[in-house]
């Protein structure tokens, strides 16, 4: 395959901006296009709910790249102007004001849109986190304001609980699961982590499904759960999850899962790839289809798509990672944790607040976690998840 | 080539050590990257541009002079 003349990348986020800077680094001296919904350039999202959300950090330390490497990259960016449809035969991106993009290669790089609850978006006051303005708006509103209700007991909810506790904000964290991130980390750890949150002063209402969000004079006043019992609330975010951003390919015929549905190579067709959390990809070393909501997938599977725009053929096979801080705890998880796994501690000492666990099942270790660990947790995945394809390296092909 | 690293910006990630672990290292107790080699050898050029590349943090900064 010839190098493209022209890239066209959906989504200017960190799988995009990665995916554009993997391709120069590689040589790729065509046409690079961004298109991205949002006004912004691109910035990163783990700081959102934490950094930026307490005020630590300002807008301009989120972004991504400085202005030098952003022109070093020779790319344009088209901003705040969402894609409403792709042909993919003609490898053509219609833009919501009628403008037509075209490249040689189209990279599908639009994320997750947040779930919302019924009768939300009638209310003031309630809130979701995905984007830079959502989380500067979520801001202001904790500073106006005292009670906060999350609603969402999945690594994003627990990220804001506890960054609106260091503000001394009043809050309570409600959500379906048993406790704090049962999908991602089990009931073992996150017993652990609902503990540090309650002794934090979180209020959890756990297990219970979320009726109805309360308001008055168009302006929410709080949550009522299926227990029937009242939490009051200032301002809510709900935090029950993403839906892949694939709204604007319906129609496309492009395979829509759960996600744009890719083969191992990350391609959905001819010309067209998608990367990052709104991709879903064959993963050769599973034998089975994977998406991945993290940041560090972003990054890694945008080396990936890179190599084989330019030609490379690479299979995706990433041992999956993610980390989240909450408070004083940094919890880093590789490979596939899940709520069906044995958790047993390899490393460390629970009571002090460091260690390293393993999850095995059907006597295969699935996944490490580490618990303020994070090297520990590293080498622990070296000795147990090698076995793992992982990815070649560029580096190393 | 010249490698600087940013430890206020580090999150710990380790995604450096995973590819390039003749260059960075990290802390035992709270896993913030440790510069092992900030002149690296020719041979390590191309996995250190990836490490760079794929810091979650974009805490790790190259200057390259030929």
């Amino acid at each position: 395959m010839t190098s493209p003349g022209s890239i066209l990348i959906v989504g200017a986020s960190a799988a995009g901006l990665s995916t554009a800077e993997a391709l120069r680094r590689h040589g790729y001296q065509g046409r690079l296009t961004f298109l991205d919904a949002e006004p912004h350039l691109p910035y990163d999202r783990p700081p959102l709910s934490k950094q930026l959300l307490s005020g630590a950090w300002e807008p301009p330390r989120v972004q991504l790249r400085g202005q030098a490497q952003l022109d070093a990259l020779h790319a344009e960016f088209v901003l705040g102007e969402p894609a409403v449809a792709l042909d993919p035969a003609e490898r053509a991106v219609t833009t919501v004001s009628g403008r037509v993009l075209r490249g040689d290669v189209v990279v599908i790089a639009t994320g997750l849109t947040p779930l919302r609850l019924p009768g939300q978006d009638h209310l003031e006051g309630v809130h979701v986190l995905r984007a830079l303005d959502d989380a500067l708006a979520l801001r202001h509103a904790l500073s106006a304001g005292t009670r906060l209700v999350v609603v969402g007991e999945g690594v994003l909810g627990a990220e804001i609980a506890a960054t609106a506790r260091t503000l001394n904000l009043e809050v309570t964290l409600a959500g379906m699961g048993g406790t704090l991130l049962n999908d991602q980390l089990g009931q073992v750890i996150g017993a652990m982590l609902a503990e540090k949150h309650a002794e934090r002063g979180v209020r959890l209402r756990l297990g219970v499904a979320i009726e109805e969000l309360t308001g008055a004079a168009g302006r929410v006043t709080g949550v009522r759960p299926a227990s029937g019992e009242f939490l009051p609330a200032d301002m809510v975010v709900v935090a029950i999850g993403s839906r892949p951003a694939t709204g604007w390919l319906e129609g496309s015929g492009l395979p829509l899962g759960d996600g744009v549905e890719c083969d191992s190579r990350c391609r959905a067709a001819e010309g067209v790839y998608a990367v990052g959390d709104v991709a879903s990809f064959q993963h050769e070393g599973l034998g089975r289809r994977l998406r991945l909501e993290n940041r560090t997938n972003a990054t890694e599977q945008a080396q990936v798509v890179a190599a084989n725009i330019l030609g490379a053929d690479r299979p995706y096979t990433p041992i999956p990672y993610f980390w989240t801080d909450q408070y004083d705890v940094k919890i880093q998880a590789h490979g596939l944790p899940s709520a069906a796994a044995k958790v047993t501690i390899a490393d460390g000492d629970v009571a002090q607040g460091r260690f390293t666990a393993l999850y095995q099942e059907g006597g295969q270790v699935t996944a490490v976690l580490g618990w303020n660990m994070p090297k520990q947790a590293r080498l622990l995945r070296q000795q147990v998840l090698g076995a793992w394809q992982d990815t070649p390296r560029l580096a190393t092909a | 080539m010249k490698i600087t690293v940013d430890e206020a910006k580090c999150c710990g990630a380790g995604q450096c050590v995973l590819i390039a672990p003749e260059v960075f290292d990290q802390r035992d107790d709270d896993g913030i990257v440790v510069l092992l080699q900030p002149e690296p050898d020719e041979a390590q050029h191309a996995a250190v541009r990836e490490a760079a590349a794929v810091c979650p943090a974009a805490a790790i900064d190259l200057s390259e002079h030929p």
